[in-house]
């Protein structure tokens, strides 16, 4: 096999790159969940002890940690499905032989994937307005009564889930729209000669065969909802009492605002377990799922 | 139910998702053009009566809008430019050109997508703090010189590059670098626009990293300034959709108007492996 002797300069400035500020970063962030990295050692690097897992026995027992891991369990939990729901219902419509000007509401209801997160949570701020939002006022029109959505501990968070959902379900609706374009028809064809019905033929050829899309976006969706930040940061700064702090809105507050770098950095590793753990669990269980 | 109804309900069903979804944008944009006060009263007023520019003008005037718009726009170019060079010559050698350890690396890369970047960010703060990038635009450009999903989008597509092609250039006596600008980068065309499509918007609506890194008010992109100032003007909902408007019009036109290679790019990288 001949070599490129040039190839590495194609390469070289990638890589360097890519491990210098993400690696090293990585494996430092290990490292440094291990120490007492804080305000004293950001000052002097004389003050940095190693603690070992002090970081992480500490936030088993910090309250306002396991609050904010609940938090993000609940947005994940309740978010993931209803997001992957609408996204598969929406493909579905979009993937209706019946259905007209298929690319502008394709386009119209990816839109909002594109936009700025920050910029949409401000809108929805107005929406969720308890006196004069959008969403009270339709509520009103229904004959229920104003709801508190953004300043009441049992409300934020569905609120930010519908925010959520309605920000993030075209991005999947796409790829489940491929995926059920690439199901062969005379699947259909078969199962309608054998008497299926519309429900059967959706369950038993439809589902199935959306098996593999279905994983990678739900293993995409769980691992992306994880990192709640952005949402809480702009709509409710982790309140009301503290009902939206989620992981990483407590790593950012840990580590850049009160700087316990060290802390902050065993936050950012145990979010990382969980999601990878979560992803491994879902890969295991796959080949089940694929042959209902 | 056969006939009639069923595409009233299918087109139905369409209209009345697209409606909700698109509502909130539109909104926005009839909100931001009423005058300070009007959004406030109950029920919510869908139109403006007296339209009026005003609110933008109070965002350049008294907040500096301009000057965060100018930052976005220097940063998500800067990064879309530098990022691209490196993971088209990156992507495309991981494709067509035989390096010792290219299989390895790569492999070890693609292993490292699973990782959540805000596992970086503490220690990537501090390294850039020891090279004196901390609050500078350096900080949020340097670490986004390069990425592994860029190379791995433009490494697929690479793939297709008929070796022979290639081989005709050497013998003809071409250097590796004539090769690649000249043969290479014109094939690669639609790859680089759906991925600097990626790049520009990915950059341009990133939050999390240039609220750390950036701490000078004047460095703030638009995400930025917005977080901030809409916790400033919580009443202020005229003036903080106008902001809106501002943040998110210029993304939102960029991905109409190259919306094919966006759809496009989000295939290749989500059948990945």
């Amino acid at each position: 096999m001949r070599f490129h002797r040039t190839a590495w300069w194609f390469v070289a400035p990638a890589i360097l790159v890519i491990s210098v500020f993400f690696i090293l970063p990585v494996l430092a962030g290990f490292a440094m969940s291990l120490t007492d990295f804080d305000i004293y050692a950001l000052a002097d690097p004389a003050n940095l002890r190693f603690v070992g897992l002090k970081n992480y026995l500490r936030l088993m027992e910090t309250p306002l940690f396991w609050q904010a891991f609940g938090n993000t369990l609940y947005f994940v939990v309740v978010g993931v499905p209803l997001s992957i729901g609408a996204s598969l219902g929406a493909a579905l419509l979009l993937n209706s032989p019946l259905a007209r000007f298929k690319s502008l509401f394709r386009t119209a209801l990816f839109a909002p994937v594109v936009t700025t997160l920050v910029a949409v949570a401000v809108i929805w701020r107005y929406l969720f307005n308890t006196r004069y939002g959008f969403l009270n006022y339709a509520l009103g029109g229904l004959g229920i009564s104003p709801v508190d959505w953004l300043g009441y501990p049992r409300w934020a968070m569905p609120a930010i889930i519908l925010f959520a959902v309605w920000k993030n379900f075209g991005y999947n609706m796409i790829i489940l729209l491929a995926g059920l374009q690439a199901i062969p028809g005379e699947l259909y064809e078969a199962a309608r000669i054998d008497g299926a019905s519309r429900w059967r033929q959706f369950r038993f050829v439809t589902l199935p065969m959306l098996a593999p899309v279905m994983l990678m976006v739900s293993i995409l969706t769980i691992a992306g909802y994880f990192q709640l930040f952005a949402e809480p940061y702009v709509m409710t700064q982790g309140g009301p009492l503290q009902s939206t702090v989620s992981v990483l809105y407590f790593m950012y507050e840990e580590g850049f605002k009160w700087w316990n770098l060290g802390s902050a950095s065993s936050v950012a590793f145990l979010l990382f377990i969980v999601i990878f753990a979560v992803t491994a669990f879902e890969l295991r269980r796959a080949p089940r799922w694929g042959a209902t | 139910m056969k006939g009639a109804v069923a595409p009233i309900l299918v087109n139905g069903m369409l209209a009345l998702a697209g409606a909700v979804t698109v509502f909130p944008l539109l909104w926005m944009v009839s909100v931001s053009l009423m005058q300070p006060g009007e959004a406030s009263a109950f029920p919510p007023p869908f139109l403006p009566t007296r339209p009026t520019l005003a609110n933008y003008r109070e965002l350049f005037t008294h907040a500096g809008i301009g000057r965060y718009l100018a930052n976005s726009v220097l940063l998500s170019l800067s990064v879309t430019a530098v990022s691209l060079l490196f993971n088209v010559a990156a992507g495309y050698a991981f494709a067509k050109l035989k390096f010792r350890g290219r299989e390895r690396i790569f492999r070890l890369m693609l292993g490292a997508l699973v990782i959540p970047s805000q596992v970086a960010m503490v220690p990537l703060f501090l390294l850039l703090k020891t090279l004196g990038l901390v609050n500078s635009y350096g900080g949020v450009i340097v670490p986004a010189m390069a990425g592994i999903f860029g190379i791995f989008l433009v490494r697929q597509y690479a793939l297709s590059i008929p070796d022979e092609l290639l081989e005709a250039a050497r013998i003809d006596g071409a250097s590796e670098p004539t090769i690649f600008a000249s043969i290479v980068v014109p094939l690669l065309v639609p790859i680089i626009v759906t991925l600097a499509v990626f790049t520009l918007l990915g950059t341009w609506n990133d939050f999390m990293w240039p609220l750390i890194v950036l701490s000078d008010s004047h460095l703030y992109t638009l995400p930025v300034a917005l977080a901030s100032l809409s916790r400033e003007h919580v009443q202020d909902n005229e003036l903080m959709m106008a902001g809106s408007v501002l943040t998110t019009l210029p993304v939102l036109v960029v991905f109409l108007v190259l919306q094919r290679y966006y759809m496009q790019g989000l295939m290749v990288g989500s059948v990945k492996g």
